[in-house]
């Protein structure tokens, strides 16, 4: 993967096939503290230990189309590559919750990526979805919530293409304020 | 663009979005819409499909074709990623590989504006090999 943004695309593309009606996404910097953490947590059926036990093999998935499962593995050897770590827990009917932490100023951690694009993509892909987007540096913070832009939207579709580009820029122009240059 | 720095300024702008969208919605028939698909799995995002899916947002809705963009996961074709779906009413889905920007456009000017097969079309009774 490219970038942070992309894991994070494919990590809650698990929780759109596990039925999640909510997606929470935070992610916290502190340069001070040298952590990047991403957390992404929702309620979709979750997973049985034995599924869950096996979650991280790169050669376990619950798909028929292919073998491999690559999503998680990839982010867990990303986290690892900078001494950080992922840790992933789930309760069958309940949801799934997975941190996955960072050096921030380690070399091999990839940069966020374009975080607003992924999100807004998510948003338009998945309309009857909702997400919370948090984002924490030390500068400041920024949330970004389907439920409050629907209510603005007021039965306007979030998912068309003028929407999603003005969600995007919103998006880009808010976090442009907290984050680090 | 007005800028839209927060959720007050999408509120205000919001008249002029509805007028844009009812232009569109008059000829808003899922029936007569072409659907594509992204397929969004690891393979196909570590491919770039999330830039294809923007540009096929984008650029279907600039160019006024009457479309629902959309996201799918593993359709079993990895070697071939980014890979995309497009069903024009009344015909069956197309399945094509590889697609980058420039596939994305070629699909949108000959496949779906003019009906015309391009290359890159992953054939309907390709198989992936069983082993159980």
């Amino acid at each position: 993967m490219k970038d942070l943004s992309m894991h994070i695309m494919d990590i809650i593309q698990n929780s759109v096939r596990a039925e999640a009606s909510l997606v929470e996404l935070k992610i916290t910097e502190s340069m001070k503290e040298d952590l990047f953490s991403i957390s992404i947590k929702d309620n979709g059926f979750g997973m049985s230990d034995e599924v869950l036990a096996k979650a991280i093999d790169p050669f376990f998935t619950t798909r028929t189309t292919r073998k491999v499962g690559l999503g998680l593995s990839l982010l867990k050897q990303n986290a690892e590559m900078t001494g950080g770590k992922m840790e992933i827990s789930s309760k069958e009917g309940v949801g799934t919750e997975l941190e996955a932490v960072f050096s921030h100023k380690h070399l091999d951690r990839p940069s966020l990526g374009d975080i607003a694009g992924t999100m807004v993509l998510l948003v338009g892909a998945n309309p009857e979805m909702d997400f919370l987007y948090q984002h924490i540096t030390d500068e400041g913070e920024y949330v970004f919530d389907t439920k409050e832009v629907k209510e603005v939207l007021d039965g306007m579709p979030i998912s068309d293409p003028n929407i999603m580009q003005y969600l995007k820029e919103m998006i880009k122009e808010n976090l442009n304020t907290i984050l680090y240059r | 663009m007005a800028k839209v720095k927060s959720l007050a300024d999408l509120k205000k702008i919001k008249e002029e979005l509805h007028a844009k969208m009812d232009l569109r919605e008059k000829s808003n028939d899922p029936e007569a819409q072409v659907q594509i698909k992204v397929g969004m799995a690891t393979c196909g995002i570590a491919s770039g499909a999330k830039e294809v899916m923007e540009f096929l947002i984008e650029a279907t809705a600039k160019r006024g074709i009457n479309s629902i963009v959309t996201q799918t996961g593993c359709m079993g074709y990895c070697y071939a990623e980014p890979t995309i779906e497009v069903t024009m009413p009344g015909k069956e889905p197309v399945v094509f590989g590889d697609v980058d920007l420039k596939k994305a456009d070629e699909v949108i000017e000959k496949y779906i504006k003019q009906g015309e097969l391009v290359d890159g079309i992953i054939p309907v009774n390709y198989k992936t090999i069983d082993n159980n």
